[in-house]
């Protein structure tokens, strides 16, 4: 792998726009951080690729168009065969010369959690499997929020979606959320990460690696959503940033399946109820249910721990 | 609204429906959407480029404008908002380090 030049701080980030203003997501819809951020790492020589779900929809109702890169939106399932099939289609135009060989092409797919972890996820699988250069990025607002908060596999345990509805016998979500970044790295590619959009440098920098990798690479970023986790638009950097000094979410990276990092230690950890008690999803929770999510997440604080080596994410003091 | 006009007929239309002005979503502003504004002081503004990173639109500009404040300070570069296409959604306002973005209600 390469080593990419990393930015150190907002002021290095590219001025320029490849996502128009004037979109239809929702007012205070973090999607649009990430993926103006992920564009301006990316730059004009990028060939996305979304699914179905609320990025697609509300920035492609036609005769309108959001991007100013090339687009294409095929079906819900189906995006990371589609972004090999492009990936091949740039190398195959490459050897015959139509195309400029020395042209670096990025192609970049981006999917919800939904056409990611469970529609998608066969189509991902089989594009990691082949190896193709394509950096699959998934915002994870963790339901089926483009129709209206149904649960998925990323939903996390106890939190009400409109097909996990809270009422005298079930509580919301009855499973824990499904560990994709795990499993995909369990197919062994070159570049894994999780980000954060609370953590804008470092999320830029996660995708600047993931486009300098021969392969595939996969990051999977945390969406706070407005409407879906039911808190006030204004506060959506602020859940995204508890939610990883709460250690919910831990921003983490594996290169080449060898070196993890944790990118961003957190040596005193917050009680997870801080996190939890700003999201109207999770109104119904009791404290022995909040105190049953904080022994998962002590487990998983433990267990990165011993795959790091020394103890970065730290015990819990507020 | 650009919705209510008269629709193209099938013989103007690109082939494939393609469309050929990357970024035309800029024709429709989203300005309408707010309820309240947030209005940037540009003297307790330190410039940190926060509000421009996180804005989910882009809605907030970085303009090659130099800029006074009134103790002094000089400034190469002002952070203007664009109330066309600002929703109002407040995250600049609630990330802001020194608090220098209002928020104030619309009033026609």
């Amino acid at each position: 792998m390469s080593k990419p030049t990393l930015y150190k701080s907002i002021f290095e980030l590219p001025r320029e726009e490849y996502l128009s203003p004037g979109h239809g997501l929702c007012a205070g819809c973090l999607v649009g951080t990430i993926v103006r951020v992920l564009l301006k790492v990316a730059g004009p020589n990028t060939i996305v690729v979304t699914p179905t779900g609320c990025l697609e929809v509300s920035t492609t109702p036609f005769p309108y168009t959001a991007w100013k890169v090339p687009w294409i939106h095929v079906a819900f399932e189906n995006a990371a065969a589609v972004a090999s099939g492009v990936e091949a289609a740039v190398k195959a135009l490459q050897r015959k010369g139509l195309v400029d060989p020395s042209k670096k092409i990025n192609v970049v797919a981006i999917g919800g959690d939904g056409g990611t972890v469970d529609i998608g996820f066969q189509a991902l699988s089989g594009m990691l499997e082949r190896g193709h250069r394509v950096m699959y990025v998934l915002y994870d607002n963790e339901a089926y929020m483009n129709t209206g908060i149904q649960r998925s596999g990323a939903t996390p345990f106890k939190a009400w979606t409109t097909t996990t509805p809270v009422g005298k016998v079930l509580k919301g979500k009855l499973q824990p959320k499904k560990p994709i970044a795990e499993i995909v790295a369990a197919h062994k590619i070159p570049y894994v990460a999780t980000a954060n959009p609370a953590y804008i440098i470092d999320m830029a920098n996660k995708f600047r690696k993931g486009l300098s990798v021969d392969g595939p690479s996969f990051i999977h970023v945390i969406q706070p959503c407005t409407t879906g986790w039911r808190f006030d638009p204004r506060y959506g950097i602020k859940i995204a940033r508890l939610a990883t000094e709460t250690a919910m979410w831990i921003n983490w990276e594996l290169e080449n399946n060898e070196v993890f990092r944790v990118t961003v230690p957190v040596p005193k950890r917050k009680h997870v109820k801080h996190y939890i008690r700003a999201q109207g999803r999770f109104n119904h929770l009791t404290d022995q249910d909040i105190e049953e999510i904080q022994r998962f997440i002590d487990k998983e604080v433990e267990r990165i721990n011993k795959m790091v080596g020394k103890e970065v994410i730290g015990p819990v003091v507020e | 609204m650009s919705f209510e006009k008269k629709l193209p007929s099938w013989k103007s239309i690109p082939i494939g429906g393609a469309i050929l002005k990357p970024g035309n979503f800029a024709e429709r502003p989203t300005g309408d959407w707010r309820v309240f504004r947030p209005i940037i002081n540009q003297d307790k503004c330190l410039r940190c480029l926060i509000c421009w990173a996180i804005c989910p639109e882009p809605a907030i500009y970085i303009i090659d404008k130099p800029y006074r404040t009134s103790s002094g300070r000089e400034w190469k570069f002002t952070l203007e908002i664009d109330y066309n296409y600002c929703k109002g959604c407040g995250l600049c306002v609630e990330e802001c380090p020194v608090k220098a973005i209002d928020f104030v209600e619309e009033v026609k």
